[in-house]
């Protein structure tokens, strides 16, 4: 378990003045934000807002239009190796056995540190099994370890609860919580979820219409009780200001890469 | 438990109840002679004939021949097909230069060609083997582009995402990706092959299952003719049955094969 549990810093990040224009479409305009090394950020807003397309940018899936991207100083392409994104289905390779997709992209002897990964997500026992055989759930806890066997500096979660049920979602966020913990590395959690959001960040960002509407610390020690009083007055003024804004009129996610780009793959 | 256990014997014997009625009702027509041995010989014949030819060991050598031609004929379109669906399906300059000549070529016959193979070939085994190539190239073909087309681009995205790029990511996602459609696509590869084999085969040879058939026809064997005619039947389904094996295996992960593999 030592490779796993060994500290590394995690990646402070600086956002600066970041666009992202699909066609004539803004959806980022202009964000600012500085994360320091080690903080847990969560990322809040209505569909479409520009959330999952930031997390894109800083997962390299995307190219901005406009602004940088750093890690400290440096560009944030230089630390690729250190980011890993888990998405909002778990994309496990239903033709992998859940061991050989957590070391997805591995070369040499991984498998003990695979077998550790699971064991950090509760799964050592389903090392050999396919991924049709798993839960929503476990599925979810599959594509952490995968993201963790990397050791990642920062990890990006693109709503990986979302289609979980409640008391699933409370315990793989206290995992998310612990395995954050153990290993100090900066998340981003992108979720639609407030609740979620104050239960586990240090910190809430919440996007508005392409720009950051509300940033808010989330002093409150950890761990954190459910349904204390503190959490409930943050998560109502979160949403307070959601839902003072008008809704706006939802276009489509952008999806990529299109069907017909998959050709360029290789 | 006695029930249930006679309750499965009939369930399994089911299916073979008809078949086994209308062999019966075949041998009894030709034995009462209602049944001309001429149009068709009694199923008895046909079995005596099997082994005949199975007893002098000629039989071996046509099915050897046989399954030669459609073996190399299949290696050789099946390569070719799974080659071309590969450059189409990975590259947008390959699927614009190559695809639309390929689907024009595609609809033309292949067994409509014969005149021309055979004036190319002439009758020799190498007309044969082109024949079988060209009938198995395009199920081939088509299926594997159609498949590297159709792999999840949430999956790629993901492992590129991971690091894989190159041969790593073909051979770890894409390929087992279109791997389902390009085993629908030998399936029907196989049918094409029996198929053209045995037009080929009919057309001249000096020996296999075609021979075997044509030969007999022109000394009115009837039952050997039949016998032929099983033959293909049965290479066609030990053909199909090698493809359930290869998706059995490749495509264990699927729940759609496990239930199948654990069902039957």
């Amino acid at each position: 378990m030592t490779a796993l549990h060994s500290i590394r810093q995690g990646i402070p990040l600086a956002i600066e003045k970041i666009e992202k224009a699909f066609g004539e479409r803004q959806v980022l305009k202009g964000i600012d934000l500085h994360i320091p090394a080690g903080q847990f950020v969560a990322v809040v807003g209505r569909s479409g807002c520009g959330k999952s397309t930031l997390l894109r940018l800083l997962a390299g899936l995307d190219q901005p239009s406009g602004g940088q991207l750093l890690a400290g100083s440096g560009s944030l392409n230089a630390v690729r190796e250190d980011i890993r994104l888990m998405f909002q289905d778990s994309r496990l390779l239903p033709w992998k056995r859940v061991i050989d997709n957590v070391g997805l992209g591995l070369a040499g002897n991984w498998r003990k540190q695979a077998e550790e990964a699971l064991a950090a997500v509760g799964l050592a026992d389903r090392s050999h099994e396919w991924p049709a055989a798993l839960s929503g759930g476990q599925k979810q806890r599959v594509a952490l370890a995968r993201a963790l066997i990397h050791r990642p500096r920062l990890l990006l979660l693109d709503e990986p609860l979302g289609a979980l049920d409640a008391l699933t979602r409370i315990e793989m966020q206290q995992l998310i919580e612990r395995l954050w913990q153990q290993h100090g590395f900066t998340v981003l959690l992108v979720t639609h979820d407030v609740a979620e959001a104050v239960a586990v960040a240090d910190r809430v960002i919440l996007i508005e219409d392409g720009q950051i509407g509300l940033d808010l610390d989330v002093q409150l020690v950890r761990p954190r009780p459910h349904g204390s009083p503190l959490l409930a007055a943050m998560e109502a003024r979160v949403l307070d200001r959601v839902l003072a804004q008008p809704e706006l009129p939802i276009p489509p996610e952008p999806v990529s890469p299109l069907p017909t780009q998959l050709r360029w793959a290789l | 438990m006695r029930n249930t256990t006679l309750h499965k014997l009939a369930l399994r014997a089911a299916p073979w109840a008809l078949p086994l009625g209308l062999l019966a009702a075949w041998q009894l027509a030709v034995a009462s002679g209602w049944l001309s041995s001429r149009i068709l010989p009694a199923p008895s014949a046909v079995l005596a004939a099997g082994w005949a030819l199975l007893a002098s060991g000629e039989i071996w050598q046509h099915l050897a021949i046989s399954g030669q031609r459609a073996g190399i004929g299949f290696a050789i379109g099946g390569g070719i097909g799974l080659l071309l669906g590969f450059i189409t399906g990975l590259s947008k300059w390959g699927e614009r230069f190559l695809d639309s000549s390929v689907q024009m070529i595609r609809n033309v016959p292949h067994l409509a060609l014969i005149p021309l193979v055979i004036l190319w070939f002439g009758i020799d085994e190498a007309a044969k083997v082109f024949l079988v190539a060209l009938g198995t190239l395009f199920p081939i073909y088509l299926n594997t582009y159609h498949g590297i087309r159709n792999v999840d681009p949430a999956l790629v995205e993901m492992a590129r995402s991971y690091g894989l790029s190159g041969f790593a990511l073909f051979r770890q996602v894409i390929l087992p990706g279109a791997l389902p459609s390009i085993l629908v696509g030998v399936r029907f590869a196989l049918g094409f092959m029996w198929l053209t084999l045995i037009v080929a085969e009919t057309i001249s040879a000096s020996a296999g299952i075609g021979y075997l058939a044509m030969n007999a026809r022109e000394f009115l064997q009837t039952d050997v003719v039949v016998l032929a005619i099983l033959l293909y039947a049965v290479l066609g389904k030990l053909a199909d049955v090698a493809a359930r094996g290869l998706e059995r295996v490749w495509l264990r992960w699927h729940p759609a094969y496990q239930a199948k593999a654990g069902g039957q």
